[in-house]
């Protein structure tokens, strides 16, 4: 155990720091609060300036334009990026998820097709997964994927898409067989958005925005040579995929929690309670302090996963501690907000009086989101139960 | 950075794990847990022969000089087998204060005689007051003797000498002096034994100064969160073995999401301390500045965990872990006394906000 850096470890934070420093946007602020369909455009050149350094996918092999990065150097890319605050990339799934699923197990033509345009965020990917009647129970999903010739023909709806507006190219999983059990008959497509019959609606949520859509395919028509993997061997890949999801994800948490309870105990300054300070309220402050306790906490456990990952080669079921962990403690954390801000906690943005422009109002309705976005908790827990204790399935 | 156990830690944790599984079994910990003292000369001779003794000590006093993440793995172990007796009192406590305390010349007379096994020791620090806070020690020695009591005082009836924490510095008494009455007192923990020492013009040598305590109390502290964890390991394995060849319902219980669902917390709850208590142990042996807060972050934690993986783990077992012949209970009591033991989560989290709200920021060295 030795949790220095290692001198390459080093050198990789050095030389990112080095970057980030000369080519970090200094107005990101002026925009990160304002509607994402305003500021795409912005995140695209900002993923561009990334790729041109090598920068925008780190964790993707040297031949695929990545840097072959370690989890350690992920997490440290991440950690970094969190701390200069820079903005999120264009093409968070593309990169994050979908492009590693195409690099894993994509044929060279579609490698060749996709994965430039991934990095360049010239083509934008959303994810088709969840639907209406398949959400944790996701082999359950009707999506239909009927061959004709050497089209697939599809029917059905997508719910939750994230970037489904803005996607150029999607990640669909479809049923290919009805007659095989539910998960054996899977494939996954990659579908072009512009294709005649997908219709993009937005998916109101309970804040009041929409960061996802809900995808309708009418009589959609998919060359066979866009199926990713196998026909019929769709789980594994869609499963591929979530693994990334659950590995990657959590890297970047810990200096975002960080800065939302430093931003909150700096209020907690200079609000009063019982004629305090609310930091000087005991109550208060042991809530703060059980919450700053679990920020390093959730980091401590995510640089053993990330340690175990790199001694066995695959990311494993223990990621879902880290999605139930970060989510739960995410929700805690903004309870806590709630619990300083009183009457004021509850202000949107907008009202003057909203405290930092309505950010903790938001936060606090959005984190309910966590532990249901990503697998819910409960079917986390399920995975726990199952693939690490090896108790029976409950389903 | 690597956040695993290297070869030759994996090597100390399994091979302790075998040694305690072998000399240490749920039988004979339940045997000696029925004796007054919860001592045997013949184990305590095994744990010596084994090294763990003098685990962390200098090799110049007879130590085998390893670090506080081994230590960490030992106390992991001893916890998982719910070690009875005096190790945690002598090794750990006592053998951490004389070390971070004494001179030379008094770590030859004292620490070697534990590294090498001969002696067993304990150190006396809460008063009636039962206070963690080291403001709150009354007791003071003058002209060199002692006039007062301790509590809480773990394992005294079989330690050769007592170490007493006073307000004007660090003293050792003669267990055996006869200005010192030692009496039981009946804890909940059936492994630890707890004891009141009163002394009465009792002679006292002057070991230190207080000022170097805090370090020997952080590695007690992590080396107990670390037991702790061995607790709720071995509670979450014994629930988990149950879970799965209990039938109700025509069924195993642990096929029910209700059951599955506890399960999976304790996995979790466990898996967090363990973490925790790594990254303290790693922060005490590379004295980062962010030790005494990564300590109270492992206590805390641990101390709450260990107890809530109790309650879980007794509730699965329905009313097998209701009863006495169920091992579950004898780690939730040690469990109970433990989180006490050093601070509890609310004191340990009163001491990280005094870290991150009234002197900046909680930093990992790492961060």
């Amino acid at each position: 155990m030795d949790l220095n850096l290692t001198a390459e470890e080093l050198t990789f934070r050095d030389e990112l720091r080095a970057w980030l420093v000369s080519n970090v946007p200094k107005d990101w602020s002026d925009w990160r609060e304002k509607p994402m369909e305003e500021s795409f455009p912005y995140l695209r050149t900002w993923q561009r300036k990334l790729q041109e350094g090598r920068w925008a996918a780190v964790s993707w092999p040297k031949e695929y334009g990545g840097r072959s990065a370690s989890l350690m150097q992920q997490a440290i890319f991440w950690e970094e990026m969190a701390r200069v605050e820079a903005p999120p990339m264009a093409n968070s799934l593309g990169l994050g998820l979908i492009g590693p699923t195409i690099i894993a197990y994509g044929t060279e033509a579609q490698k060749k097709r996709f994965i430039p345009k991934i990095l360049s965020a010239e083509e934008i990917w959303c994810q088709g997964f969840s639907e209406p009647n398949a959400g944790s129970d996701l082999a359950g999903l009707q999506m239909e994927a009927r061959l004709d010739g050497d089209h697939y023909v599809v029917n059905g709806q997508k719910v939750w898409t994230s970037y489904g507006w803005v996607g150029n190219w999607c990640e669909l999983v479809v049923r290919t067989d009805a007659s095989l059990a539910k998960h054996k008959g899977l494939s996954v497509l990659l579908v072009d958005m512009k294709s005649p019959g997908v219709e993009v609606r937005p998916l109101r949520q309970m804040t009041g925005e929409s960061e996802f859509n809900e995808i309708f395919f009418r009589d959609v028509r998919v060359p066979t040579e866009n199926i990713l993997g196998k026909v019929n061997d769709g789980w594994n890949v869609a499963m591929s995929t979530l693994m990334y999801e659950r590995g990657s994800y959590g890297a970047r948490l810990h200096l975002i929690f960080k800065s939302y309870i430093t931003r909150l105990i700096e209020l907690s300054r200079n609000i009063q309670r019982n004629g305090r300070p609310a930091s000087q309220d005991p109550l208060i402050r042991q809530k703060l302090a059980q919450c700053s306790a679990e920020i390093e906490i959730m980091r401590f456990n995510q640089m053993r996963a990330f340690s175990r990952i790199t001694a066995t080669g695959v990311p494993g079921p223990e990621g879902s501690i880290q999605k139930i962990f970060w989510s739960e403690l995410n929700q805690r954390l903004q309870q806590i907000a709630q619990e300083i801000l009183g009457s004021y906690g509850q202000l949107l943005a907008g009202d003057p009086r909203a405290i930092e422009e309505g950010i903790w109002s938001y936060a606090y309705l959005r984190t309910r989101g966590n532990t249901i976005e990503a697998g819910t908790s409960e079917v986390q827990r399920n995975i726990i139960g199952h693939f690490v204790l090896g108790l029976p399935r409950s389903y | 950075m690597q956040f695993g156990l290297s070869e030759s830690q994996e090597f100390l944790k399994d091979s302790a794990r075998k040694f305690f599984a072998g000399e240490c079994p749920s039988a004979e910990m339940r045997r000696l847990m029925e004796t007054d003292t919860a001592y045997d000369a013949e184990l305590w001779s095994k744990l010596t022969d084994q090294g763990y003794t003098g685990i962390i000590f200098p090799e110049e006093y007879g130590g085998v000089g390893l670090g506080q993440v081994e230590l960490m793995l030992l106390m992991e172990e001893a916890g998982r087998a719910l070690l009875p007796g005096p190790f945690f009192s002598t090794v750990v406590l006592a053998g951490s204060v004389l070390d971070a305390v004494c001179t030379p010349a008094l770590k030859s007379k004292y620490l070697a005689p534990i590294c090498r096994g001969e002696v067993r020791a304990t150190v006396a620090i809460l008063e009636a007051n039962a206070s963690w806070n080291s403001r709150d020690v009354q007791l003071n020695a003058a002209n060199g003797k002692l006039n007062g009591e301790k509590f809480f005082v773990p394992d005294a009836a079989v330690a050769n000498f007592i170490i007493v924490v006073a307000g004007n510095g660090v003293f050792l008494v003669d267990s055996k002096a006869a200005s010192l009455k030692i009496s039981p007192m009946s804890g909940m923990d059936l492994t630890r034994k707890l004891y009141v020492v009163e002394f009465r013009n009792t002679p006292a040598e002057e070991l230190g100064s207080v000022a170097q305590l805090p370090r020997a109390f952080d590695i007690a502290t992590a080396a107990l969160s670390a037991e702790l964890v061995g607790g709720m390991q071995r509670t979450l394995e014994i629930t988990v073995e149950y879970a799965k060849t209990r039938k109700q319902f025509g069924k195993p219980i642990g096929s029910f999401q209700a059951v599955q669902h506890q399960c999976a917390d304790m996995y979790l709850e466990t898996e967090s301390s363990r973490s925790a208590v790594y990254y303290a142990g790693w922060a005490l042996e590379e004295k980062a500045p962010d030790a005494a807060t990564a300590v109270s972050i492992a206590k805390m934690y641990a101390s709450d965990a260990g107890r809530t993986v109790g309650n879980r783990g007794i509730q699965i077992h329905g009313g097998m872990g209701f009863t006495w012949e169920n091992d579950v209970h004898l780690y939730y009591r040690r469990a109970k006394a433990s989180e006490t033991a050093f601070g509890d989560a609310t004191f340990h989290r009163e001491r990280i906000a005094s870290a991150v709200i009234d002197s900046g920021n909680v930093a990992a060295k790492t961060a």
